[in-house]
């Protein structure tokens, strides 16, 4: 079918220490620390692991883009990756969701397993483009930057993973990513108990940091994608200039969203930023950031 | 090619890989590597910056290791340099170059212009370390059917391919041209092919990997030839062995003809090799090419022993018949009736056996992208193309693919030769024409760039660049000389090492 297309691809980075994997858009940053021969062949794992995970999530994808009911036949799908993305929705299906939302973490998650099945490691990451599976064994930690990937590079502070936490999923959502959001926020970072779980998480709160403001472009997400998850929902396309009374409201919203998957247990923390200004809600993130008036 | 399948919508279907997305007009794909410009699908890669490790105190210390583990997204504290990787074109260049960067190099001012080439004009020197007969010079190499190149001039202990060039691509029929396309992007992103040539080998290839031939994993270059080996190791056997024959597939060595032998006073043994007799005991052609012995047919030694002269041969004589890689080795002693019979081989021998071995470098296959930059490209820095010409000729501007040092010809255009292993992964794309898009950057002192006609006007600051939410980060591979250092008045353009 495609004569030129390049298959999933696995190399070590140029410091001899980092795995990259990359199929078509799934770009993964691989590191695990441990006893050499343990790492070379975690390595291996993650490789054989990854080498079909496109190919059995595009077998699905239809069904993956649609939207998820708690019916049967929603969670019913063949593929581990696309169970995973499944569960990570489902404590969602309350509002309009699709399991594409947790694509991403999804895969690190299943590529992580994979990495560890039966090795002896201290600790290990899968970074599918910002969502980040983590593996710490006891007594181990990991320090994290947290940046807001805009229009400028901003880093927002770093947050220290304990192996105590209950957290080994971090995600990263907002405009300038590649998937669509029906919200405005620059970015939400999220720490949860899996990517996935923090993918879903991370994408749904941005959709949560909105409000109606005439800067703020929208147009169907067919008009733009003809085959996005999202149908003819609308979906912003540019923010202009909003006032520092719609930037307060917008987070609001989003923090009132996150606040209440926090209570439900679906995420540890979450960090939430609009035009430079920053909320953090839940543990996780450090003192430094400016908090929530709760 | 069915690459960019076009509906009546506008709409682009990206096959480059399973997911097949849908593209409007303006928008990209999943992956946001290719996009739909003007109803054609395009290569969209995220800018590659390679960061220069920090200097600490003397000692290179990867960047970002305060954040150790974690990828950068954070910018570096070293230098950067903006690679073309990703960059895209402004083919067919009427307009500036997508990126003219400035950056401060030792407080020298310094440009770069950085590009992505869509190189018609472009093919591949592929080394492949072996003296295995992998076919005649000249013949065709075979990908998926199609010719896609040839046989070429075999080189010190390696047999050299020509691949890909534009011929094949636009040449010869759609789909040579396509598998041409598809083999070489294959190949310059460090990917693994499979090629037969014309009644010769099937080759399996991947650049910086040992050669696969007729299935088979070659291991190591040989020693040297077979004359070669004579003489680095006569002295190691002299009184152990009273001949000893060196099999390869060039050139023979006989060890008590040679002239080492001679040296050491060593008295005629009488085994005689078959083939022609260059100079005393050097012998061409003992047998047919092969995967056997120093790449001839051989698998049973003594088949290159032609007779045993009775008058001048002794019983008990110790015959040592090895390979120029010392993979393989037989120790023979001849019995009263002067045959040879196989033996245990005495430790002093085996060691210098092993010895050969060791003297053996890892045997590799190379990759060698070529590709003429002298066309319209150059009108992207400059307004007067030849005066880009001049100024690389001149050694003031650098040339760099993806930051790795090139060598340009000698001649007229600018024609250069880059080697894929040292270029950051995956820096190739191409274009259904087809032709191959390839990262290429120029770099020259701001004086300079204005003094050829340059875009002065076009230059922005790296740190602009880098706050692009699309820039992808990267280390700098420490082999690869640092683009920026201003080019002195010696180094030829493009110096390598």
């Amino acid at each position: 079918m495609n004569e030129l297309a390049v298959g999933a691809q696995a190399a070590l980075l140029a410091d001899g220490r980092r795995l990259h994997l990359n199929h078509g858009p799934m770009d993964l940053i691989v590191e695990a620390f441990g006893p050499p021969a343990e790492v070379e062949a975690a390595y291996r794992q993650a490789r054989d692991r990854f080498a079909t995970i496109l190919d059995e999530l595009v077998s699905e994808l239809p069904a993956l883009r649609r939207r998820y009911r708690a019916t049967p036949a929603s969670r019913c799908f063949a593929g581990p990756t696309a169970r995973r993305m499944a569960a990570a929705v489902a404590p969602h299906a309350h509002r309009f969701v699709t399991p594409m939302a947790a694509v991403a973490g999804a895969v690190a998650d299943e590529v992580l397993d994979a990495l560890l099945a039966g090795r002896r490691l201290m600790r290990a990451y899968v970074n599918n483009g910002g969502d980040i599976a983590l593996y710490l064994k006891r007594g181990e930690s990991l320090e994290a930057g947290v940046v807001a990937l805009t229009d400028r590079i901003a880093a927002l502070g770093r947050v220290r993973i304990e192996h105590a936490m209950p957290v080994r999923g971090i995600a990263t959502s907002g405009r300038g990513g590649r998937s669509f959001s029906f919200g405005i926020a620059e970015a939400v970072t999220v720490l949860a108990r899996d990517a996935a779980a923090a993918d879903a998480a991370a994408t749904l709160l941005g959709n949560a940091v909105d409000i109606r403001h005439p800067a703020i472009e929208r147009r169907p997400a067919i008009e733009l994608d003809p085959d996005s998850d999202l149908g003819a929902r609308r979906v912003t396309v540019s923010v202009g200039p909003l006032d520092e009374a719609s930037v307060a409201r917008a987070l609001d919203r989003g923090v009132a969203a996150a606040e209440a998957m926090c209570t439900a247990n679906l995420l540890y923390g979450a960090v939430l930023a609009l035009e430079g200004e920053v909320r953090v809600v839940g543990r996780g993130f450090p003192e430094s950031l400016p908090r929530t008036a709760a | 090619m069915t690459k960019a399948k076009k509906d009546d919508a506008g709409i682009v279907t990206c096959d480059a890989c399973p997911v097949l997305c849908r593209i409007r007009e303006g928008r990209s794909g999943a992956c946001d590597r290719y996009a739909n410009r003007d109803g054609r699908l395009v290569r969209l890669d995220p800018m590659l910056i390679a960061n220069k490790a920090a200097e600490q105190e003397g000692e290179i210390v990867p960047f970002l290791s305060g954040a150790a583990d974690w990828d950068g997204d954070i910018l570096p504290r070293g230098e950067s340099f903006l690679t073309g990787i990703g960059s895209g074109t402004t083919y067919p260049d009427y307009k500036p170059a997508p990126f003219i960067v400035s950056s401060q190099h030792r407080g020298v001012d310094m440009v770069t212009v950085v590009t992505e080439g869509i190189f018609s004009y472009c093919g591949l020197k592929v080394k492949i370390d072996t003296d295995r007969y992998i076919g005649d010079e000249q013949a065709a190499v075979v990908c998926e059917g199609e010719p896609v190149g040839h046989v070429t001039t075999a080189e010190y202990g390696s047999q050299m391919l020509a691949l890909g060039g534009v011929r094949h691509l636009t040449g010869g029929s759609k789909k040579e041209g396509n598998v041409t396309c598809k083999m070489m992007l294959a190949l310059c992103n460090k990917g693994r092919v499979e090629l037969q040539v014309d009644g010769g080998a099937r080759l399996e290839m991947q650049a910086g990997r040992p050669p696969v031939i007729d299935g088979v994993e070659e291991e190591r270059m040989r020693v040297g030839c077979g004359s070669a080996t004579i003489g680095m190791f006569a002295k190691q056997w002299y009184g152990h062995a009273d001949e000893v024959v060196v099999v390869d597939d060039h050139i023979t060595g006989v060890l008590t003809e040679h002239q080492a032998g001679k040296f050491l006073g060593m008295k005629p043994a009488g085994i005689r090799v078959r083939g022609r007799r260059s100079t005393p005991g050097r012998y061409f052609q003992v047998a047919g090419h092969g995967t056997g012995w120093g790449g001839t047919d051989v698998s049973e030694p003594l088949a290159v022993v032609e007779t045993i002269d009775p008058k001048v041969a002794w019983p008990g004589l110790r015959l040592l018949m090895v390979s120029t890689t010392g993979q393989d080795a037989e120790f023979f002693r001849l019995d009263d009736d002067l045959r040879p019979v196989a033996s245990e081989m005495p430790a002093p021998l085996a060691a210098v056996v092993e010895r050969i071995g060791e003297n053996c470098e890892p045997a590799l296959t190379s990759v060698l992208f070529v590709a003429g930059a002298g066309g319209s490209l150059r009108a992207g820095v400059t307004e007067n193309p030849v005066r880009l010409t001049r100024s690389v000729r001149q050694a003031l501007t650098r040339v760099t693919c993806g930051g790795a040092p090139v060598y340009i010809w000698p001649g007229g255009g600018i024609t250069l030769m880059v080697d894929v292993e040292r270029m950051p992964d995956s820096a190739f794309g191409y274009v259904p024409t087809p032709a191959l898009v390839g990262p290429i950057e120029f770099s020259m002192r701001r004086e300079d760039y204005r003094a050829l006609g340059g875009y002065i006007d076009a230059i922005r600051p790296l740190e602009d660049v880098e706050r692009m939410t699309t820039a992808r980060q990267t280390g700098w591979r420490s082999d690869n000389p640092w683009p920026l250092t201003p080019c002195g008045p010696e180094p030829r353009g493009g110096d390598g090492e």
